[in-house]
């Protein structure tokens, strides 16, 4: 598949950025006034700048809202509605985070201190479910899609939620005191990301599908093409039979490996300031990237089959 | 609405014969200028006369090669050995009935109509988030290149049930075209249908069936050939057609055959 920058950008960064809001709203850690100001910031910014990317690559961004219509049987819109829900409960919960509780920034107008709003917790709360449910659907855009074996598989959801947890974990662990958690989390994340990686790359084959299979003329012999439909190319070997992507496959697989999970733990082990999270962060979206990258690039989309392409 | 209708009353769709298509791409050209000129946005070229043409299509011809797997027994009759063929393989939207791209359209331009189970896109709805390709295993779906909305067969909905239209011309153009008589249209609902029968008759295969897509379009399989039909095609060329040619020479009646008989007078 083609390794549009726009969707790789939408799903690692709007990936990190409901990961921290998952772990904001619950709590962990709990922060107040221009502490909280900086992490929610960090937050938004990441998830809204990941959803707004997403749209860059429509043909018809003006028509975007249309996308919220079919919550029911498709999951690009779920994500759609589920994003937006999330942003929107959270929002009160990080507005008293950052400017009513005591000491808050709204002292600055005479605002802190309100009393009365311990209830709004509830809404950080169900704010993290909505964030993780976010995540989820993103993740089911492509696991739903049969025509792409690697990525029709049940890892796909878990390895998504867990890039999401960990690096928005990574980012307040030496704040909230949560070091040794959020290393656990990123070494399983980098096990998983070579399971992932190990398990894909027999799907194709294990699926079943071959040019006798999607030309149906296995039954009379072995199927090769003989002559491509057209001397150019088009959308379809555009879009579905990139296979530039894959060149620098094995040294990817390499950085993104280290990057995503060895480095950011190591920081955190021996770093134990707060900034140490943000640094741990930029060296987790390198890896994060690479790994996007190829978690496209790779994909083999079974349309390939009709032009003896995978 | 983009969940599937459970059922369909008729079910609309093609019959391939691929032991009939010659691979003239007719079938793609009269999609095009019908497609083009009718049913939604134009179907666009880019750079057309130039180094990277690229522009959108309904339909597209394939062109494989088929080597049989011989086993030993089949080697030992020379007659009967199966040989390497040659299979044009016309290939557009098969309608299918669990539809794939239908589901996943996050905007409801995606659907799959209830009376004949023809899929569309209203076009108007599309934001061309290229989803309901990804999802189709057959390529059926082309983002035009100009308009940015999907474009995909519409089995012609605009021609077959078109009253301004002569009746012979109610079928989708791709069928109206095709010189070889290679590609039919109708219901598959109905047992007694001209495809329902063509695909009882000859085996009709589905594509990838393993996707679950269940395709309404069926492709008509070509037959086995052998040696000995090769060679029986190779003595008609050589016997038949070679002196039928060589008599039409000889005995061609009325003014070119005098012209002829008097122009080998002159010396």
């Amino acid at each position: 598949m083609h390794p549009a920058p726009s969707i790789i950008m939408f799903t690692a960064l709007s990936g990190v950025g409901f990961g921290l809001l998952i772990w904001l709203g619950l709590g962990v850690p709990v922060l107040s006034s221009w502490t909280a100001f900086w992490a929610f910031g960090l937050a938004y910014g990441l998830s809204v700048v990941g959803l707004i990317s997403s749209t860059l690559h429509l043909g018809h961004p003006e028509r975007a809202l249309k996308a919220f219509s079919q919550w029911r049987s498709s999951w690009l819109s779920r994500e759609g509605v589920v994003s937006v829900a999330a942003l929107l409960v959270m929002a009160p919960f990080a507005f008293w985070r950052v400017f009513l509780v005591p000491g808050g920034v709204g002292g600055l107008v005479g605002l802190d201190g309100l009393a009365g709003l311990e209830w709004l917790r509830w809404l950080g709360v169900l704010g993290a479910a909505l964030s993780l449910l976010t995540v989820i659907c993103t993740s089911m855009i492509y696991a739903q899609l049969k025509t792409v074996p690697r990525w029709n598989m049940g890892l796909v959801p878990v390895l998504f939620v867990l890039f999401s947890i960990s690096g928005g974990a990574l980012v307040t662990a030496p704040v909230a005191q949560t070091v040794m958690g959020t290393v656990v989390m990123l070494l399983v994340l980098t096990v998983l990301q070579w399971g992932y990686w190990r398990q894909g790359d027999r799907r194709f084959a294990a699926a079943g599908h071959s040019m006798e299979t999607a030309t149906g003329l296995g039954g009379i012999g072995s199927v090769r093409l003989l002559e491509s439909p057209h001397s150019g190319t088009n959308y379809l070997l555009r879009e579905m039979a990139f296979q530039i992507g894959r060149k620098h496959q094995r040294r990817l697989r390499l950085i993104a490996a280290v990057m995503v999970g060895l480095v950011p733990a190591l920081l955190l082990v021996t770093v134990p300031l707060w900034w140490a999270g943000l640094v741990a962060l930029g060296v987790h979206l390198v890896g994060l990237f690479a790994s996007r990258w190829l978690f496209f690039a790779e994909a083999e989309h079974v349309v390939g089959l009709y032009y003896g392409k995978r | 609405m983009t969940t599937l209708p459970a059922t369909t009353e008729k079910k609309l769709g093609l019959a391939i014969d691929l032991d009939t298509c010659v691979g003239c791409h007719a079938c793609v050209i009269s999609c095009k200028e019908w497609n083009t000129s009718n049913y939604g946005a134009p179907l666009s070229d880019t750079d057309a006369y130039g180094a990277d043409p690229v522009g959108s299509f309904l339909n597209r011809v394939h062109t494989f090669e088929v080597t049989p797997d011989l086993g030993e027994a089949e080697k030992q009759v020379i007659g009967e050995t199966p040989i390497a063929q040659v299979v044009h393989f016309p290939k557009s939207c098969l309608h299918c009935e669990d539809a794939p791209c239908v589901t996943v359209c996050p905007t409801g331009a995606s659907y799959k109509r209830t009376e004949d189970g023809i899929v569309l896109v209203n076009e108007d709805d599309c934001i061309g988030c290229g989803l309901c390709a990804w999802a189709c295993p057959y390529g059926a779906r082309e983002m035009d290149p100009v308009e940015q909305v999907m474009k995909k067969c519409t089995l012609c909905v605009d021609r077959i049930y078109n009253e301004n239209l002569p009746e012979e011309d109610r079928e989708p153009a791709c069928v109206r075209t095709c010189p070889a008589g290679a590609r039919h249209f109708g219901d598959f609902a109905d047992p007694d249908s001209n495809v329902s029968q063509l695909v009882a008759e000859r085996g009709g295969i589905s594509l990838m069936e393993e996707q679950g897509t269940r395709p309404v379009n069926q492709y008509l399989p070509p037959r086995q050939k052998t040696l000995a039909d090769l060679a029986a095609k190779n003595s008609g060329f050589q016997g038949g057609c070679g002196t039928a040619l060589a008599a039409e020479a000889k005995d061609a009646p009325g003014f070119f055959g005098w012209l002829d008989r008097a122009l080998d007078k002159m010396g």
